[in-house]
C-alpha cells in the first residue's frame, strides 16, 4: 500500500446516487419542504388507495335513494353518514373519491411503467447504434411531439374506442417521446466515456454494454421524468374521462365523476369541487415531489 | 524466420485509420481525416514499446486500432500470427482475452455505479475463465498483485485516490491474464509522485507476468524509463522507431531531435544542450502537407522533402527512420 496515505475524500461526482449516497440524496431532498410535503401526501394517497375497501365508509356504487345530493356534513342539511355529501343518485362522495384514488394511481403507475420501459428501450437503441436507426426512431418521436398531447390522445381513443385501458394506452403513446429523448441524450453522453470503452475491451457484448454498463448511469433524469409524468398521466386520464373518452360511468374515476356532475355545478357545489380538488392535490403533491427529486439528483443545482 | 526468432506478438502492415468528418446524408459528403496512415509496427513478446508524439499525432488512435476498438480502414493487423484486421466481434472475443487496455483517466474509465468487485468480476464473467466459486479468490489475487487491500473490493471507484483508481484499472486489465496491454497515457493524469509508483508497478508486473506493453505517452521521460523500444509518431505516421537508449542518445529524425532536445535536464549533467525550437503548429490531419509530413516545420528540409513522402528505412544500427536525409544530413543538426 504505497499510495494509501493520500486516499482522497470522495470527489464531488456528477453521477447519479450510488447506494452509498442514499443519505446524501435524502439530505438534499429533505432540505426542500415542498418536496417532503409532496412525498407525505403521496404516501398517504397510496395508503388510502391500497386500503380503499377498508377505509371507505360505503361501497363506491351503493346508491342511497333517500339521500340524493346531500350536502357535506358541515353544511345545513348534511347527513352524518356522508362526510362529503352524496351525488345525484345518492352515492357517497367520500367513498367514491377514495376508490377513485385507486384508479388514478393505477393509471399513473401503468402509464409510467410502460412509457419508461418502451422509452428506455427505444432511446438506448437510438443512442447506442446511431445512424439511420436513430434517425427513424427520433423522427417518429418528433411527429408524436408535434401534436398537442391531449388532442393526440383524443384521436387515439377515438380510433381505439373509449375506455380506461385504451385511454391509458393513448396517454402512454403521448408521453413516450420524452422518455426516448431523455434516454437517447443520456446514452450518447455516456457512450463515449472510457468506462464503456473499457467494458468493450473486456469483451462485453452489445446487450451487456447497453443494459449493464450504460443504462444505470442514465437513470437520474429518467427517475425525475417518471415522477413528473406520473402526474401528467393522471391529469390526462382525468381530462379524457371528463370528455367521456376515458373511464366510463359508473367507474369512480375522478375525471369521469367531474363529467357526471357537470350539470349540478350551480346547485350542489360539492359534487364538482371534491373530485377537482382530489386531482389538484394529487398532481400538486407529485409535482412537488418530482421537483425535489430533480434538485436532489441534479448535481448542477447542488449547493455545497 | 527461424525457430529462435519467434513471431511477433503484434504486427501491423500499412495500417491506416481514416475518420470521415462532417458527413451529412448526401453520399460522398464529409472530409477524410487520416488519423493513422500507413503504419508498420512490430511488437515482440516481452518488450515494451513506447509510443510518443504530441497531441493529435494519432498515437491513441493507433493504440485503439491495435486493440481493434476501432475498425481499421486499410492494412493488415496480425495478433500472434492471426489476421484480426477485419475480424468481427465474435471472432475478436478470444483476442479480447489476450489484449487489454489501460486508460488515461482512471476516474472516467471505471464505471461509477459499480463496486470494484463487479468491475473486475465483469471481465471474468464475460470470458468465463474461472468457475464461479473461484472468482472471489481471483479478485483477491488481483488486488494483491496491484498492491491494494482486499477489503477495497467492496468500495466504489469514487472512494479511491487517483493512483489507487489507476491500480484498479490495471487490475481489471490483468484479470484475464492477457499477453499484451495497451496503456493509453496511463500516468499522465496522475500526480508526479504517484506516477513513479505506477510506472514501477508496470515494470514489476512485466517481470512477474511476462507481459508485453504498448505504452502510449507524451511524457518522454516516462517513456524512457519504461520502454525497451520507442516509436515516435508525427501526424499519423511513425517517423522513427528503435531501441530506446539508441534513440534517446542519438535521435536521427529531425522531429525526434526536437522532441528529445526539449526534455529538461539538470544543469550539472553537462553542457546545456542546444534546444531545437520548432515553429508553427502541427498541420491539420484533414489537410496534410504533400511530401514529408514534417517538411513544413523541419529545420533541414530540402526540396525533395516537400515533393516525395519518405518511408521508414532501416539504419545501420537497427532502427528505422522515415527521413530522406537520415542519417547523414541530420547528424549535423545538433
Amino acid at each position: 500500500m504505497t499510495d494509501g496515505a493520500n486516499a482522497a475524500p470522495p470527489a464531488a461526482s456528477s453521477a447519479p446516487p450510488r447506494p452509498g449516497q442514499l443519505r446524501e440524496f435524502w439530505h438534499y431532498f429533505s432540505e426542500n419542504p415542498g418536496a417532503v410535503a409532496g412525498l407525505l401526501v403521496f404516501a398517504l394517497l397510496v395508503i388510502v388507495a391500497l386500503a380503499a375497501p377498508l377505509v371507505a365508509p360505503h361501497a363506491p356504487d351503493a346508491q342511497f335513494r333517500d339521500a340524493l345530493l346531500t350536502p357535506p356534513l358541515w353544511q345545513e342539511g348534511g347527513d352524518p353518514r356522508f362526510l362529503l355529501g352524496t351525488d345525484a343518485i345518492g352515492r357517497d362522495m367520500l367513498s367514491r373519491l377514495i376508490h377513485g384514488a385507486r384508479y388514478s394511481l393505477f393509471i399513473g403507475f401503468v402509464v409510467v411503467t410502460i412509457a419508461l420501459v418502451v422509452g428506455v428501450a427505444l432511446g438506448l437503441v437510438a443512442g447506442f447504434f446511431g445512424g439511420w436507426l436513430d434517425t427513424v426512431i427520433m423522427r417518429v418521436m418528433d411527429v408524436i411531439l408535434a401534436f398537442p398531447s391531449l388532442l393526440l390522445a383524443l384521436v387515439l381513443v377515438a380510433i381505439l374506442g373509449p375506455g380506461l385501458f385504451n385511454a391509458m394506452l393513448a396517454i402512454t403513446v403521448v408521453l413516450q417521446p420524452h422518455y426516448v429523448r431523455l434516454t437517447r441524450a443520456a446514452v450518447i453522453g455516456e457512450r463515449s466515456r472510457d468506462y464503456v470503452t473499457s467494458a468493450r475491451v473486456a469483451g462485453a457484448g452489445r446487450l451487456r454494454l447497453m443494459f449493464v454498463t450504460i443504462l444505470p448511469n442514465c437513470m437520474a433524469p429518467l427517475i425525475v421524468q417518471a415522477a413528473l409524468s406520473f402526474s401528467n398521466a393522471i391529469l390526462e386520464a382525468a381530462a379524457l374521462g371528463f370528455l367521456g373518452m376515458g373511464a366510463q360511468p359508473p367507474t369512480p374515476e375522478w375525471g369521469t365523476m367531474l363529467a357526471e356532475s357537470r350539470e349540478f355545478i350551480l346547485r350542489a357545489w360539492w359534487v364538482v369541487t371534491f373530485p377537482g380538488l382530489a386531482i389538484l392535490v394529487t398532481v400538486l403533491a407529485i409535482n412537488l415531489m418530482g421537483d425535489g427529486l430533480r434538485d436532489a439528483l441534479d448535481p448542477k443545482l447542488k449547493r455545497s | 524466420m527461424t525457430m529462435t526468432d519467434p513471431r511477433p506478438l503484434i504486427e501491423a502492415r500499412g495500417l491506416s485509420k481514416t475518420f470521415v468528418v462532417g458527413k451529412t446524408i448526401r453520399p460522398g459528403s464529409g472530409r477524410k481525416l487520416r488519423a493513422v496512415e500507413d503504419v508498420d509496427l512490430l511488437v515482440q513478446r516481452g518488450e515494451t514499446l513506447g509510443l510518443v508524439g504530441e497531441s493529435g499525432s494519432g498515437k491513441s488512435t493507433l493504440g485503439r486500432c491495435l486493440t481493434r476498438l476501432y475498425d481499421i480502414t486499410a492494412g493488415e493487423l496480425r495478433f500472434d500470427g492471426v489476421d484480426i484486421a477485419k475480424a468481427g466481434s465474435r471472432a475478436l472475443l478470444p483476442v479480447r482475452r489476450r489484449v487489454q487496455m489501460i486508460f488515461q483517466d482512471p476516474s472516467a474509465s471505471l464505471n461509477p455505479r459499480r463496486r470494484v468487485r463487479d468491475i473486475l468480476g465483469e471481465v471474468l464473467a464475460v470470458h468465463r475463465i474461472r468457475p464461479r466459486a473461484e472468482i472471489g479468490d481471483r479478485l483477491g489475487e488481483l488486488m494483491d498483485l496491484v498492491g491494494l487491500r482486499r477489503e477495497y473490493l467492496d468500495r466504489y471507484p469514487h472512494e479511491f485516490s487517483g493512483g489507487q483508481r489507476q491500480r484498479i484499472g490495471i487490475a481489471r486489465a490483468l484479470a484475464v491474464e492477457p499477453d499484451l496491454i495497451v496503456a493509453d497515457e496511463p500516468v499522465s493524469a496522475l500526480d508526479v509522485s504517484v506516477q513513479a509508483q505506477v510506472v514501477n508497478l508496470f515494470a514489476d508486473l512485466r517481470e512477474r507476468l511476462g507481459l508485453t506493453y504498448v505504452f502510449i505517452a507524451h511524457d518522454l521521460a516516462v517513456v524512457r524509463q519504461v520502454s525497451t523500444r520507442v516509436a515516435v509518431m508525427y501526424l499519423g505516421s511513425i517517423v522513427e522507431v528503435g531501441d530506446t537508449d539508441a534513440v534517446y542518445a542519438a535521435p536521427m529524425h529531425p522531429y525526434t531531435k526536437a522532441l528529445i532536445s526539449a526534455i529538461p535536464r539538470p544543469r550539472a549533467a553537462g553542457e546545456p544542450r542546444r534546444r531545437i525550437l520548432l515553429e508553427g503548429e502541427i498541420p491539420s490531419p484533414l489537410d496534410p502537407p504533400r511530401g514529408c509530413k514534417f517538411s513544413t516545420r523541419c529545420p533541414v528540409a530540402v526540396d525533395r522533402c516537400r515533393a516525395e513522402r519518405p518511408v521508414l528505412r532501416p539504419m545501420p544500427d537497427g532502427r528505422s527512420v522515415a527521413c530522406h536525409l537520415a542519417p547523414e544530413a541530420t547528424r549535423a543538426m545538433g
